[in-house]
């Protein structure tokens, strides 16, 4: 899928930003592009180079090659009046010695904003990251999750064309984590800003942004609407990153009222669109949405288009979940089965499976097509 | 265990009678500590800071240097500026040699690599990601430096404490440039090796106790400070 965004109505892009450290490259990306009031989700593993990128991104590195544009404009690390147009977040909340309203209020100082405006401006952010009437504590007395609050806060309360949030979750227990990125999301969309949000977490990612791209060894690997993305990553490697398979391969065989029939080398696929037969495609379904059922079972009535018997030829645990690789007929998918179906349904290497999933749930492309969108894309290689 | 006691009774005696030339020794005592260290934080802390938040080409040379010069014997220091400042020496003309200022210049030698050293420690303990999150706040490099030493001011104020201490019990150094001159340019370090010299060890010790005295209330006062700096860092507003 393929979204066209005008330069001139960008708020944020960067071309061929190309960052190496003693002569490794950690940053290579061709385009970066964020539309206003877009949330971008910077994914990869630890070492991909989100962060080195972000930097560049936010003027606090200075790109070996490339440029930087904001609203349209080229601008760099000297430019002190763009970077005042940014705000960041990092990993660690780095709160200054001092109470929460002397953090809060730093970037309001250095911005010349009276005592007033600042009292009431620090007041309000906190009252909306959840830290109404902290403003006389230390700054360094609070909680994991209480600090990041007040990380967020203080960039929050500069109301930056551009917010840079560096992992802003990692180092946070999981039920903090997952409160935190559901509070995070709606901020962020409340505030309609502009929004680069680095992460290792495809939940994460999924819960805050509208598209993302993919890191891997400083290049971008996927990139497009988070959607898409996750439901069909162009590659093996991204797949296993983000918790499916490999995309099918195959060709259009049937196309009629929007239903296409992908012939994936053994199986036929239905899935949604419009396409030529004769298309070479790749297809893929997220884990998430492919069901189990016992070998013979009665399948319930539904309107689940792909229905095949299949095999589980890999198990393993995913969190909480096991991920099951099935393969059904020549085709591989994956599904995420919580434990208790597992020993109830006995599933082990080589148990034989009903698999279905919708047309709906599969995502299809032709196999030709630049992956992700004009908004996030691309890498040299 | 008498001589002890005398001594110390000596030094209240001398103290709360207020013997002209003790005072006198306090006095130039103070006055070479107080300058020196000046001088050593306007030379030592800026360099300190670099060393500590800066990479440039020549730092670790930079760091060495200041490392070796901060363990120079004081009496090397005050042989080298005695020679510069001796009648032969480059700066003889001046005719500082045996004053005040010339044990001020020594002192402010041994003072400003303390405080150098100590300083780029501190600032260096600052993580450069928190200078980094205040940049991308908005701050100029000028904000950076006086936040950087915001956050490393106790260990900075220790720099400056240990370099007056240096200074306020150094000995090898006034003893050569300044020559212990009676009512000019003693110090309480030159009176006590003066006085234990003739034998007068009451008298000596008594000084020793005056300048532990005044080590011991500048240590307390730091201490004091680093203590409330610390304990409302942790929040006792909290």
């Amino acid at each position: 899928m393929t979204v066209q965004v005008t330069a001139s109505g960008l708020a944020l892009r960067a071309e061929g930003v190309r960052k190496s450290y003693s002569k490794r490259v950690v940053v290579d990306v061709d385009r970066v592009e964020l539309a206003p009031g877009e949330t971008l989700a910077l994914l990869g593993p630890s070492g991909a180079g989100k962060s080195t990128l972000l930097a560049i991104l936010g003027l606090l590195e200075k790109p070996d090659a490339g440029q930087v544009f904001l609203d349209g404009r080229p601008v760099s690390a000297r430019d002190r009046g763009a970077r005042m147009q940014m705000a960041a977040a990092f990993q660690s909340s780095y709160l200054f010695k001092g109470t929460i309203a002397e953090n809060v209020a730093y970037g309001l100082k250095l911005r010349g904003v009276s005592r007033a405006a600042r009292a009431s401006a620090v007041a309000e952010v906190l009252d909306r990251v959840g830290l109404g009437g902290w403003e006389g504590r230390s700054a360094l007395t609070l909680s994991g999750g209480e600090a990041q609050r007040v990380a967020l806060a203080r960039a929050l309360v500069l109301k930056p064309r551009v917010l840079l949030l560096d992992e802003p979750l990692s180092s946070l227990d999981p039920l903090i984590k997952s409160r935190l990125s559901q509070d995070f999301a709606r901020i962020i969309h409340e505030q309609a800003m502009t929004t680069v949000y680095v992460t290792h977490d495809q939940n994460e990612a999924m819960a805050v942004a509208d598209s993302m791209i993919v890191m891997r060894d400083g290049r971008s690997v996927a990139s497009g609407h988070v959607e898409d993305v996750m439901g069909l990553p162009p590659d093996e490697w991204t797949a296993t990153f983000l918790g499916s398979e490999a995309p099918l391969r195959g060709v259009v065989t049937s196309s009629a009222d929007g239903l296409l029939g992908v012939d994936a080398g053994g199986p036929v696929v239905y899935s949604t669109g419009e396409l030529e037969p004769g298309t070479r495609v790749i297809a893929g379904v997220r884990p998430e949405d492919v069901l189990l059922f016992e070998a013979g079972a009665e399948i319930p009535r539904s309107s689940a288009r792909n229905r095949f018997d299949g095999t589980v030829v890999d198990l393993r645990l995913w969190g909480v979940m096991y991920h099951l690789v099935l393969d059904i007929g020549g085709a591989r998918v994956a599904s995420h089965v919580s434990r208790s179906s597992v020993r109830e349904m006995e599933l082990a290497e080589g148990s034989p499976v009903q698999v279905v999933f919708k047309a709906t749930a599969v995502r299809v492309r032709p196999e030709a097509a630049a992956h992700g969108r004009a908004g996030t894309a691309g890498s040299r290689r | 265990m008498a001589v002890f006691i005398e001594a110390i009774v000596t030094a209240v005696r001398l103290m709360v009678g207020g013997s002209p030339e003790l005072w006198n020794i306090i006095g130039v005592t103070f006055q070479v500590a107080i300058v020196s260290t000046a001088f050593g934080i306007v030379l030592g802390a800026p360099m300190g800071f670099a060393m500590g938040a800066s990479r440039f080409r020549g730092r670790s040379v930079l760091i060495a240097l200041t490392n070796t010069a901060m363990a120079v014997p004081p009496v090397v220091i005050g042989l080298i500026v005695m020679m510069i400042l001796s009648r032969q020496g480059p700066l003889g003309s001046l005719g500082l040699l045996y004053t005040v200022d010339a044990m001020s210049i020594a002192q402010t030698l041994i003072s400003a690599p303390i405080i150098a050293g100590l300083t780029s420690a501190a600032v260096a303990s600052v993580p450069y990601k928190l200078r980094l999150q205040a940049r991308s706040l908005g701050a100029s490099r000028v904000h950076e430096a006086f936040l950087t030493l915001r956050e490393a001011r106790l260990g900075v104020v220790a720099a400056v404490a240990a370099g007056f201490g240096a200074v306020v019990r150094g000995v090898g150094a006034v003893m050569m440039v300044g020559g212990n001159i009676e009512g000019q340019t003693r110090v309480l370090t030159t009176a006590i090796v003066q006085e234990a010299r003739r034998g007068d060890f009451g008298l000596a010790l008594a000084l020793g106790v005056i300048l532990m005295a005044i080590t011991f209330g500048l240590n307390g006062l730091i201490t004091w400070y680093q203590h409330a700096g610390e304990r409302w860092e942790r929040g006792a507003s909290a």
